[in-house]
């Protein structure tokens, strides 16, 4: 039996009189890992309630479908900074993307290494933890340092500590200009090539290795995005061809999809790391592999101890397919810590339970 | 302004309390004589003091943590601080507590500028960690008015912003990992060199706690290239309702100003006498910052310049040189001391969506009026951080209550409007008694229950943010 409660009030007294685990689903596309329970989907707590072009704000309903959030940006020439992956084709899934899902696992793409993730775009949040409580955080307003932040804590949690029933988020205008720099290079050159890219005073707002291909993107007023490609390729020296407009943003949504990936089968990992030690994380793997964040986040395919070498790196890695732990391990005390809080929001331990432990 | 009832277990235990800390420390980093304590008896909330029971000033982490578990061991509560610059009461100390303050770790530990971060001890100012980079062309992006002053500890435990966040973000967009001590000596480090957190975003968490989850001694910070160049405009306006509908139409527009500043005619007059801008005669200012290459300033100038003629602007000029934009940046970044010249100022930190400005900047005259003092307003409108400045004489008996009164009023306009208590000063003791007007006690509760995690015995900066009463039932005293 599935539960898919029609409002907050209603979500809250599934939460309290649950009697076992719960796995929490907003659209499905992009859960990893294996949780046992019944299913509690999300999707009937839709619908925006605020959206204020002036303001750059949104409020929508945690199960909202975000292609529906999408159109109506698309109305006002705006859209989430923080550039939403759709893991659908990597991931073989189907199903529509949430805004809760997205929130909960902080999904954030290209755009990241510029703007920051998707938590660093919520502004407010509301939940009910595993006792069946209400708790609202945040607001709506761009800058709130009034109590804790727990925004951030919910962003990324995996469902662990609460069921999301109402997200806001900033959103940001589309410039009016975007242009990409490509030129192929193998994995060691591209970092440095990018690590140069990302100190040079144009605010790159994309700078990945896909396909083999570096791609180096630049937005704004079309007078400055011309001046910059041509800086950047002057500076960087090489042969660099430029790519605008619409096909720039093409080249991005595959970025952002991670498309060198999909339809591939074996281990696939996502990893964190500094950008400089993307070519130590890759180096002597046999699978396929794409960088994004200038490096800072390694996609990788294939068999090897991905782990383990990011373990002495520093970083983490996430297994999103394959046999063993999902997330990287902790350290004890920081381990002590993500358990306290759960027991604090979830103490009979229903929500996504196991799902970060490692 | 009520503080708990300092615990006299731990007054009669001064000495014994003393000699402990003097045992695991060098002599000169503990200071308990009363003469000397006093200069730590409050910080930039200055109608607030209450000196110390003792002072210590660690070298290391080591020290730090080896403080925190006496502390512990024996329920002392400790006070952390930075620079002592909050303006929220954010390091008051209490008199049964040790201040614990970190201004002695200031060492640059590693700059790597392929990666874009420098890594540094917590006691180290805001501008000396641009300081420690700009030879190589980057910066450090949040710019809190003390930044000569303030400690990158304070930064994030207040989660500081500044006059530039608009689009570079706020302390905790700018903050990698941390090394921090918790209560009972642990050190933990959350985040590191790389972007994203592993598990829970503890670092997100720790970031705006205000020093009640642990003592934060070494933190990874975000460095930016520095751009090419910077150019402020001045738009003066009617009205402040214009401005503010300029405000809106810029932001919608998709330009991204580094920086909007608003002060109405008070401040303009105030601050134009301090720093000769050469500010317009008018009833709102704008001053717009953009960036880039000249050629690219010139074309963001030009669309924004056109969006302000929509507005029937008084004057709109653009700075003709280096020394203008100079005087044109310490006028508004000497708006606080230039209003301090003049008169006692208690500064309001509430933030409203943009849109709500015209209707906010109403309310306020008006209940400035109700309340028989003048407000003035200067504040970072491109985010709708408003710093409303409210006018006293402290030496006139109950003007303070009339002002923090007028204070409490204008915060509950702000939540009213969709927005929040504080934008970029934290709570502190200032707004504590308020946090019922934005949270529910649930709400403030599942906030509570953090620190139940990382402090069960309350023992770190326990009589701040919360409500006394919400949290007489966690707090030893």
């Amino acid at each position: 039996m599935m539960m898919r409660p029609a409002g907050e009030a209603e979500l809250a007294e599934l939460i309290r009189e649950a009697t076992g685990p719960l796995r929490i689903v907003g659209g499905g596309t992009r859960a990893i890992g294996a949780v046992a329970g019944e299913v509690l989907e999300t999707g009937g707590l839709a619908g925006v309630s605020l959206y204020e072009p002036g303001a750059l704000t949104l409020v929508a309903g945690a199960g909202t479908p975000l292609s529906e959030v999408e159109a109506l940006f698309a109305g006002e020439r705006q859209r989430f900074a923080f550039e939403v992956p759709d893991l659908r084709g990597l991931l073989g899934r189907g199903g529509e993307p949430t805004l809760g899902g997205m929130v909960a696992v902080n999904a954030s793409g290209p755009r990241r290494v510029q703007v920051g993730a998707c938590r660093d775009a919520l502004l407010g949040v509301r939940f009910v933890d595993g006792r069946g409580v209400v708790i609202k955080n945040g607001g709506r307003v761009m800058k709130n340092v009034t109590g804790y932040d727990l925004v951030k804590l919910m962003a990324g949690s995996w469902g662990t500590l609460g069921v999301l029933s109402e997200v806001s988020l900033k959103v940001q205008a589309v410039p009016e200009a975007e242009a990409t720099l490509c030129a192929e290079m193998a994995v060691g050159p591209a970092v440095a090539a990018m690590s140069q890219a990302l100190g040079l005073p144009y605010d790159l707002t994309g700078a990945a290795w896909c396909g083999g291909e570096v791609r180096l993107r630049v937005e704004g007023m079309p007078g400055s995005v011309a001046y910059r490609t041509g800086a950047i390729s002057a500076q960087l020296g090489g042969d660099w061809r430029v790519v605008s407009g619409d096909e720039s943003a093409a080249l991005w949504r595959k970025v952002r999809d991670v498309e060198p990936l999909q339809g591939m089968t074996g281990p696939l990992w996502r990893v964190s790391v500094k950008a400089s030690d993307a070519p130590f994380v890759l180096e002597g793997l046999d699978g396929a592999a794409m960088l994004d964040w200038g490096g800072g986040l390694v996609w990788y395919c294939g068999p090897g101890d991905v782990r383990g070498r990011v373990a002495a790196l520093g970083g983490h890695a996430t297994l999103l397919r394959g046999e063993g732990v999902t997330f990287q391990p902790e350290a004890p005390a920081v381990a002590a810590l993500s358990a306290g809080l759960r027991g604090q929001f979830d103490p009979r331990g229903i929500l996504n339970h196991g799902l970060m432990e490692a | 302004m009520d503080m708990p009832i300092p615990s006299s277990t731990v007054l009669n235990n001064k000495a014994r309390i003393v000699s402990r800390l003097a045992a695991i420390l060098p002599a000169d980093a503990v200071i308990a004589d009363p003469a000397a304590t006093r200069a730590y008896e409050c910080d930039a909330l200055a109608a607030y003091r209450c000196a110390p029971m003792a002072v210590v000033l660690p070298r290391s982490t080591a020290e730090v943590a080896a403080v925190l578990k006496l502390c512990h061991e024996m329920g002392v509560p400790v006070v952390p601080r930075g620079s002592g610059t909050s303006l929220a009461g954010g390091a008051m100390p209490t008199a049964d507590c040790v201040v614990l303050g970190i201004s002695r770790m200031t060492a640059v530990l590693e700059t790597d500028y392929p990666n874009r971060f420098v890594r540094v001890e917590a006691g180290r100012t805001n501008l000396a960690v641009t300081g420690a980079v700009e030879a190589e062309g980057f910066f450090y992006a949040p710019d809190p008015s003390s930044q000569l002053a303030c400690a990158i500890a304070g930064n994030i435990a207040m989660n500081s912003g500044g006059a530039h966040c608009l689009k570079y973000g706020v302390t905790t967009n700018n903050l990698l990992g941390v090394t921090m001590v918790q209560m009972d000596g642990t050190v933990v480090q959350f985040g590191g060199a790389h972007m994203d957190a592993g598990g829970l975003d503890l670092l997100g968490l720790v970031c705006g706690s205000e020093g009640q989850l642990g003592v934060v001694t070494e933190a990874t910070l975000r460095i930016l290239p520095k751009p090419e160049g910077a150019r402020p405009m001045l738009v003066g306006f009617g009205s402040s309702e214009v401005a503010g509908a300029c405000v809106s139409d810029i932001i919608k527009a998709g330009i991204v100003p580094v920086a909007i500043e608003f002060m109405d005619r008070m401040l303009i007059e105030v601050c134009e006498d301090f720093a000769h801008a050469g500010y317009p005669d008018c009833e709102a200012l704008l001053i717009i910052e953009v960036e880039g290459s000249d050629a690219e300033i010139d074309e963001q100038l030009a669309a924004i310049t056109a969006i302000a003629q929509r507005h029937d602007p008084v004057e709109l000029r653009q700075s003709q040189s280096e020394a203008e934009a100079k005087r044109i940046w310490l006028g508004r970044k000497s708006a606080f001391s230039a209003i301090g010249k003049i008169s006692d100022y208690m500064c309001l930190d509430g933030t409203i969506p943009v849109s709500s400005l015209p209707f906010v900047l109403r309310r306020i005259g008006e209940l400035g009026a109700e309340h028989g003092l003048r407000v003035g307003n200067v504040f970072h409108a491109g985010d709708g951080n408003m710093h409303p400045l409210i006018l006293y004489d402290a030496n006139k008996p109950g003007d303070l209550e009339v002002c923090e009164a007028l204070g409490a009023a204008i915060l509950k306009l702000c939540v009213e409007v969709g927005g929040c208590l504080t934008g970029e000063h934290g709570v502190g003791i200032e707004k504590r008694d308020l946090m019922g007007v934005q949270f529910t006690a649930t709400d403030m509760e599942a906030q509570m229950r953090v620190k139940d995690v990382f402090d069960p015995a309350w023992l770190l900066n326990p009589a701040k943010v919360f409500p006394l009463e919400s949290s007489a039932g966690r707090r030893a005293g």
